[in-house]
């Protein structure tokens, strides 16, 4: 059994670390704040970019020859590369594990049929999680770490090195997995294949048939060339942004969580405490009182 | 009164500015262009430089933008900018940074033995280089 002073130490030091999650719960909470806004403010850009993107796509048809291979695909799908986006930091409860589960499971599916896979972590949590497995098969980390809030620059750089590989025939298909933010207690791993995009067809005949009249300056060609990088950098650059704010969604709940716990935790140490506190006086009075019966 | 149409300058961080306008002028890949309602469709290249839109009250606005294109349909115009500022802010600190990576990026391109790319950056530098004077008289 415990001693009282035991206990004693016990809840001070529950009591402190109670305090550490709830602060990081309420940094959580403001910085989740500025991710959403920045998620959202990011959103009209990626938006019209799909628009753009469809309509390109229909106007060149489906004559796959002529399309650049960044839009069509090299034809093959021998080899895949796979870009796992997570966070620098830990303490956010499933967050990073959840993402690189989802890399993970596709990775072993992709190889147990015999293509080669080539994994790019973005973050590195992600990456110490699937290293022991696929070490052999991982490019170095891109670290984030010194960036406080994800810029463009930060996802043109990482679609410069994709495209760069590309271009190299190093891959066929490329495929993205993040955090898609849905709300703050829930975070949805995605996959999302942006070599070659997956472009939403355009149902209506009326959008058709304006892409057809479309006139394009310099060219179709040197637009298109133009375009679906950046296609590639925006994409990016909107997985980053979904993933900054579902990383703070994340941490705030396990720490809402974690503040809750250590509560009940206190509780529990302190019926304990007065328990013992109150034996200890009961057993003191019996033995003042028996020893003034003695008398 | 001319016809008003929807006018929209979005960068990936955020959407600048989305309103009526009664006239844009924006600096197009073979040549800058003034664009009123009811303009044919065209998808145009963006060289660097300003983009004047005047409002569907009158008032003017200006920015600075780099890279990107101009989605351009009868009654809309979608400016989708890789970098874009108003023209206020534009100082020769943030003008000397856009030239820094520009030169940065012909350097690497060049490094890498990737003349193409280089051309292309080599260029892009050399209408940032022309355009200081009228960016940011002395």
């Amino acid at each position: 059994m415990a001693s009282l002073k035991d206990l004693r130490n016990r809840i001070a030091s529950v009591k402190a670390t109670q305090k550490i999650t709830k602060a990081m719960q309420m940094v959580a909470a403001a910085k989740l704040r500025r991710a959403q806004a920045a998620a959202e403010d990011a959103r009209p850009f990626s938006q019209r970019m799909d628009a753009v993107m469809a309509n390109i796509a229909t106007a060149i048809g489906d004559d796959a020859a002529s399309a650049p291979k960044l839009l069509a695909g090299t034809g093959s799908d021998a080899s895949h590369l796979l870009i796992m986006c997570t966070a620098e930091r830990g303490l956010c409860g499933g967050f990073n594990s959840a993402i690189a589960r989802l890399t993970r499971d596709r990775a072993r599916e992709l190889l147990a049929a015999g293509k080669t896979v080539t994994i790019l972590p973005v973050g590195k949590k992600g990456a110490d999680v699937v290293r022991s497995e696929f070490s052999e098969i991982m490019m170095p980390v891109v670290d984030l770490r010194d960036v406080k809030h994800v810029g463009y620059e930060n996802a043109a750089d990482v679609a410069r090195s994709v495209l760069d590989m590309f271009n190299d025939g190093r891959f066929d298909i490329a495929t993205l997995f993040y955090s898609e933010f849905e709300s703050v207690i829930s975070q949805v791993p995605t996959a999302q294949q942006i070599i070659p995009p997956t472009i939403a067809k355009v149902e209506t005949d009326e959008s058709a048939s304006a892409s057809v009249m479309y006139d394009y300056e310099p060219d179709e060609g040197e637009i298109l060339a133009d375009l679906l990088p950046r296609n590639v950098a925006v994409q990016i650059f909107r997985a980053l942004l979904e993933n900054a704010a579902s990383e703070q969604g994340a941490r705030m709940s396990a720490m809402d969580n974690a503040t809750r716990n250590a509560g009940e935790m206190i509780d529990s140490l302190n019926l304990t405490y007065n328990r013992q506190r109150q034996a200890q006086i009961t057993t003191e009075l019996i033995e003042i009182i028996a020893g003034a019966e003695a008398l | 009164m001319a016809e008003t149409f929807t006018f929209e300058l979005v960068s990936p961080e955020k959407l600048l500015l989305s309103n009526e306008a009664s006239m844009v002028t924006l600096p197009g890949a073979d040549g800058d262009m003034g664009v009123m309602g009811n303009h044919a469709p065209v998808m145009t290249g963006l060289r660097p430089g300003y983009v004047e839109a005047t409002l569907a009250d009158g008032s003017k606005d200006e920015y600075f933008v780099r890279g990107g294109f101009a989605d351009i349909t009868p009654n809309a115009v979608t400016i989708l900018a890789e970098f874009a500022l108003p023209r206020a802010e534009l100082t020769r600190e943030v003008f000397e940074e856009q030239r820094a990576i520009a030169q940065s990026d012909y350097e690497a391109h060049h490094k890498a033995g990737d003349e193409e790319k280089a051309a292309n950056a080599r260029t892009y530098l050399d209408q940032l280089n022309h355009l200081e004077p009228t960016l940011l008289p002395a």
